[in-house]
């Protein structure tokens, strides 16, 4: 891996030097491009589309008001995250639904991609929007395939069509006969996991789709996926003409660059995310966060989202007021502590912070250091809350004791509420948004 | 068929793979600037990465110039050279009881190779006993039944939900009264950034060694071969967490490559054991650096 985490962080290594001079050569963007390309790479995107992608943004950034710019750093960076937004398609896109009943929706992939998980989080989704979807199991092949998907429809509510472990293309057909007569639309059809080189049973789900008619053809993607992922989906989307794509599996860290690699090679767009392994975790698909995290900038706007859930508006008015008057105090640290427990924990929320995205698992972050640090700061007097400056040696001293901690945590934890403060300040002076201009995080990691 | 020729089937079948880059590449008749680009590219296209298809690359560059190399051909030799060096270890054989455990990201293949191990154990006269301690999945412990009698060995297995911790345990203790050779370990997949669900799997692996402390302990990451650069975060995360003895390498009978391992193999010491090329229960086979990197070049 790379010392730069983002394109940010590498593009304003690039200039850092170059900030005083305020006019770039062409040199310097080329520079800057293969250090795009980079990125792109080591997200996984396909490096032909890579190829592609570069000599577009190269033509754009080379135009005369980015040599011109004062922060062509910042410019570029947002050129190449416009562009990739406008290539992987910009507004979300809804799930078909067919004159007469019932809606079809089958559901296809490459082994271990996901989807027989994804066929109980689309049942729930679709129940919640007051359907009454039906599941139909034709992944005849891998063992326990159906009951799995039993298991699955139990837990969401939703029932199950199954007929053993005949033909995929019969038992199709039979579930659309048993949706029919009972009054079940949509209906979904889970399949078995298939190679797209494997002849036979990629014309098996040709005769399904002929028999079926399906609304949707839903492929189904490992967002691990590496530079294959084109490959995967030419060859699935040229047999059966896919209408859309799923990326699964994108609570893990990668970039998930094969996003874009799909959509550049199939022109199809994805619809959906599938974001854990809980049957309420699935999410539709937002190009623009896609882009963040393929940039490795983390997804600033889910953040933003979470944050604003998380903090009331009185609270948020609160903090900017104390900050702005520099009032800020380790009382409100405290209650900045137990906010961020409510956005879901550091785990998930350090996923989308700039700078931190990708990074996890390597540091060590976890929910025990932030009851650590609230112990630490309820073992002090309101005094020292309110004026940590006090606090010196022998204040320490007593505040380790009365906590069970040592004296450098409690060094520690004065030393991440001054970063905090420092950050919180620069946050503030653009708002929320000014998260988004943000260029990682202190040294020393996540300041709780 | 052997591994090779499964392989170069599944290279015939593509259109677009990396041997036939690299063939491009290599049909080139100066070793010239625009000779290493088209190699970086070929392997940059099998998914070994920036940093290690650069070091290769270089190291190529650095070889040739040294041996006064003029041909692509021998070049296209040393290449070779250089990648069975990066994946060419030498492992330790195995002693008994030995304990296998299988870890890694969800729907990698981690119960599809259990099944094809306790095959392999048992063709060489080893007696097996599995452990389904992936008790999360839906219907994960019936799927490992099905492999269990399909390769004659017993499964131990508890209900859904229940601690995997303590379905080792009986394992383990099943495995004693009965003297049995080998165990092997099934695992719920897991992704490595959640911190509960590695913890978990360290508790497995402090059951084996406090129960079994004489075992031969093996850790395994089981590794998609159509995994990305995620694939060394994978293999970083799950080493530190319980200290990887190796990786299974499945579904190289698709048309990715699994170039990760080169990426992996220039930042950790991890060997590939095994690879899996097929769906059915003689489709693991154990892992030859030639073979792979003939496969690849
Ligand atoms: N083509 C091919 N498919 C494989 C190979 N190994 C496993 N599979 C398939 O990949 C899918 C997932 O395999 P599993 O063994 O269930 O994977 P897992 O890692 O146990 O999955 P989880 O327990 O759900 O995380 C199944 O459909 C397997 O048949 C292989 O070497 N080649
Ligand atoms: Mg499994």
């Amino acid at each position: 891996m790379s010392v730069f985490e983002n394109l940010a962080d590498r593009m304003n290594h690039i200039f850092s030097k170059l900030r005083n001079k305020g006019k770039l050569t062409e040199l310097e963007i080329k520079q800057a491009m293969r250090e795009i390309r980079v990125a792109l790479l080591e997200a996984d995107v396909n490096y032909a589309v890579v190829k592609d992608f570069v000599a577009a943004v190269s033509e754009k950034a080379l135009g005369e008001d980015i040599l011109k710019s004062l922060t062509p750093a910042q410019q570029i960076v947002k050129i190449v995250n416009d562009e990739l937004v406008a290539l992987m398609g910009s507004t979300h896109r809804k799930l078909a639904v067919s004159d007469r009943p019932p809606t079809v929706y089958m559901m296809c992939g490459l082994q271990g991609a996901g989807k027989t998980t994804m066929c109980g989080k689309l049942a729930l989704y679709l129940k919640k929007q007051g359907k009454k979807p039906l599941l139909v199991a034709c992944d005849v092949y891998r063992p326990a395939a159906i009951q799995q998907l039993q298991i699955v429809g139990k837990k969401v509510g939703v029932e199950v069509y199954e007929a053993g472990q005949g033909d995929p293309v019969k038992i199709a057909a039979a579930g659309i006969a048993h949706a029919l007569k009972n009054g079940f639309d949509p209906v979904i059809i889970d399949t078995a996991g298939r190679l797209h080189i494997d002849e036979k049973l990629m014309k098996e789900l040709i005769d399904v789709k002929r028999e079926v008619k399906p609304a949707e053809i839903l492929l189904v993607v490992d967002s691990m996926t590496g530079q294959d992922a084109v490959t995967v989906a030419d060859t699935f989307n040229k047999t059966l003409d896919v209408t859309g794509v799923i990326m699964t599996k994108l609570d893990g860290d990668t970039r998930g660059g094969a996003a874009l690699s799909i959509r550049a090679v199939t022109g199809k767009p994805i619809k959906f995310s599938g974001t854990g392994e809980k049957p309420e975790d699935l999410e539709p698909f937002h190009p623009e966060r896609m882009a963040s995290r393929i940039l490795g900038m983390g997804d600033v706007l889910t953040l933003i989202e979470k944050a604003e859930q998380a903090f009331s508006k009185e609270q948020a008015e609160k903090l900017q007021k104390k900050l702005r008057e520099n009032t800020f105090t380790l009382e409100d640290y405290l209650e900045q502590l137990d906010s961020v427990k409510k956005m879901g924990g550091l785990g998930s929320m350090m996923q989308l912070v700039p700078g931190l995205a990708g990074k996890m698992g390597k540091q060590e972050i976890d929910e025990e250091k932030i009851m650590r640090s609230k112990v630490i700061i309820q073992s002090m007097t309101p005094k020292e809350r309110r004026n940590p400056d006090i606090i010196k040696g022998s204040r320490r001293k007593r505040i380790a004791q009365g906590s069970g901690t040592s004296i450098q945590e409690v060094n520690q934890l004065l030393k991440q509420f001054e970063m905090t403060r420092a950050m919180m300040s620069r946050m503030q002076k653009g708002g929320m948004k000014g998260l988004r201009g943000m260029k990682g995080m202190p040294p020393g990691g996540f300041p709780f | 068929m052997g591994f090779f020729g499964k392989m170069l089937e599944g290279i015939r079948k593509t259109k677009d793979n990396l041997s036939k880059k690299l063939y491009y590449a290599f049909s080139a008749r100066a070793l010239d600037d625009e000779f290493y680009d088209s190699l970086e590219e070929a392997l940059l296209a099998g998914d070994v990465g920036v940093a290690a298809s650069t070091e290769i690359v270089d190291d190529l560059r650095n070889r040739v110039y040294e041996r006064r190399i003029k041909k692509p051909d021998d070049a296209k030799e040393l290449l070779k050279e250089i990648l069975v060096e990066s994946v060419e270890y030498e492992v330790e054989p195995y002693s008994y009881p030995l304990v296998v455990l299988l870890s890694g990201v969800n729907g990698v293949g981690k119960t599809t190779a259990i099944g094809k191990l306790a095959r392999l154990f048992t063709e060489q006269g080893k007696s097996v006993v599995v452990a389904a301690a992936d008790t999360f999945r839906a219907a994960a412990s019936e799927q490992l039944e099905v492999w269990g009698k399909r390769a004659g060995v017993r499964v131990v297995r508890h209900n859904e939900g229940a601690d995997p911790a303590a379905v080792v345990f009986d394992a383990i203790s099943s495995a004693k009264a009965k003297g049995t050779d080998v165990i092997l370990v099934d695992t719920a997949g897991r992704l490595h950034n959640k911190k509960n669900l590695m913890e978990e799997l360290k508790k497995i692996c402090r059951v084996v060694e406090r129960e079994l402390p004489e075992a031969d302990f093996r850790k395994f990451l089981v590794l998609d071969a159509t995994t990305g650069q995620n694939g060394v975060q994978q293999a970083e995360v799950f080493s530190e967490a319980i200290d990887l003895d190796g990786i299974i390498l499945t579904k190289l009978d698709g048309t990715a490559k699994g170039g990760v391992v080169m990426a992996i193999s220039v930042e950790l010491e991890l060997p590939v054991l095994y690879v899996g090329v097929g769906e059915k229960i003689d489709d693991l086979i154990p892992f030859d650096a030639h073979d792979f990197v003939d496969a690849l070049v």
